[in-house]
C-alpha cells in the first residue's frame, strides 16, 4: 500500500479536528486554547507540504514556511497579551476576559 | 508496507494521539510536552515528503522557541488549572459533535476527491531533483526572488510581533532602586562632599 496525498489529509484532517475540539473542551484554560491554534496552524502546515511534494511545485514550502512566521508571532503576542491580563486581573479565565464590556 | 509506509503510520498515529493529549492533558505542563511529541513527529512527516529543511525549521522555531515560551509562562503564571478545568464535561459534548462533523467533512472532500495526473505538470516552480540541488537550495532560490517581497513582510511580522511583546509586558514597577545616570553625572564635589574642620580634641 503506498503512502499518497490522502493519507497526509487525512493525518492533518485528524489533528485539525482534534485543535477545534480542543478549544471547545477547554474553553476556560487560554493556555490550552493557544495550544490549540498551534495544533491547527500545524494541520495546516502539514497540508500545505504535502501538496508541495505530491504536486511537485516548491511554493508549498515557501508558503508553508510564511504560516510558520505568523504561527511563531501569534504565540508570542498571545502570550504576552495573557501575561499582562494576568498582571491585571489575577486570572487566565476567559469569563473573566469582560472589562471591555459596556 | 515499505519502509516508507511503517514510519509513515508511526510518525502519524504518535502525532495525532499525542496531540489528543495536549487538549485531554490534566496538567498544561504536560499540555506543552506533548505538543512538543507532536511537533517532533510532525517534522518527521515532513522529513517523508522530503521537506528537509521545513522539518528542521519545525524543529527549531516550534520545539525551540514557541513550546519553551508556553512552557515558561505556564509555569510563570500562579493559576489554579484545576479551577479551569471544571466545565469540561459539560462542554464536550458539544466539542465532539462540533468535531466530529469537521473530521466527517474533511473526509469526505479528501476521500471523494483525485488529483489530475497532470496537474503536476503545471507547477509554478517544480522541485528538482535531490541529485541537482538540496531541498534548502531550492527553497532559497524560490524565496530570494520570486519571493522576496514576502519574506521581508515575514521579517516585519516578527518585528512587530518582537516590538509588541516586549511593549505589552514591559512595567516600569515603582519603589525600587534604579540607577538614574543623568543624576549621577550631575554630582558635583558640593553635592557629594562636605568638608568640616575640626578642632583638635573637641569632635564633632
Amino acid at each position: 500500500m503506498e503512502i499518497g496525498i490522502s493519507h497526509y489529509l487525512t493525518v492533518s484532517a485528524i489533528l485539525f479536528t482534534l485543535g477545534v475540539f480542543g478549544i471547545f473542551i477547554n474553553r476556560k484554560n487560554v493556555i490550552i486554547i493557544l495550544m490549540s491554534i498551534e495544533l491547527i496552524l500545524l494541520a495546516v502546515n502539514i497540508n500545505m507540504v504535502a501538496f508541495s511534494a505530491f504536486l511537485n511545485d516548491i511554493v508549498g514550502q515557501v508558503f508553508a514556511l510564511f504560516i510558520l512566521t505568523v504561527a511563531a508571532a501569534e504565540a508570542a503576542i498571545g502570550l504576552a497579551i495573557l501575561v499582562v491580563f494576568y498582571r491585571n486581573r489575577g486570572s487566565i479565565a476567559v469569563e473573566d476576559v469582560n472589562v471591555m464590556k459596556g | 508496507m515499505g519502509l516508507q509506509a511503517l514510519f509513515f503510520y508511526l510518525f502519524a498515529f504518535v502525532a495525532v494521539a499525542s496531540a489528543f493529549m495536549v487538549i485531554a492533558a490534566k496538567n498544561p505542563v504536560y499540555s506543552v510536552l506533548f505538543l512538543i511529541v507532536t511537533f517532533f513527529n510532525a517534522a518527521g512527516l515532513f522529513l517523508l515528503t522530503g521537506a528537509e529543511f521545513l522539518a528542521m525549521i519545525l524543529l527549531v522555531v516550534y520545539v525551540g522557541a514557541v513550546a519553551v515560551l508556553f512552557l515558561f509562562v505556564v509555569m510563570m503564571l500562579d493559576v489554579d488549572f484545576a479551577a479551569l478545568r471544571s466545565g469540561i464535561i459539560e462542554h464536550a459534548p458539544v466539542g465532539a459533535l462540533v468535531g466530529l462533523v469537521l473530521a466527517v467533512e474533511l473526509i469526505v472532500v479528501i476521500g471523494g476527491s483525485t488529483l489530475s495526473p497532470e496537474i503536476a505538470t503545471h507547477a509554478a516552480h517544480p522541485i528538482p531533483p535531490i541529485s541537482e540541488r538540496t531541498n534548502t537550495a531550492a527553497l532559497g532560490d524560490v524565496l530570494y526572488t520570486n519571493y522576496v517581497y514576502f519574506f521581508q513582510i515575514a521579517g516585519l511580522v516578527l518585528l512587530v510581533a518582537m516590538i509588541g511583546a516586549i511593549v505589552l509586558t514591559l512595567r516600569h514597577r515603582e519603589n525600587i532602586k534604579r540607577q538614574d545616570i543623568s543624576v549621577q553625572v550631575a554630582r558635583t564635589p558640593e553635592t557629594a562632599v562636605e568638608v568640616i574642620k575640626v578642632k583638635p580634641g573637641q569632635g564633632l
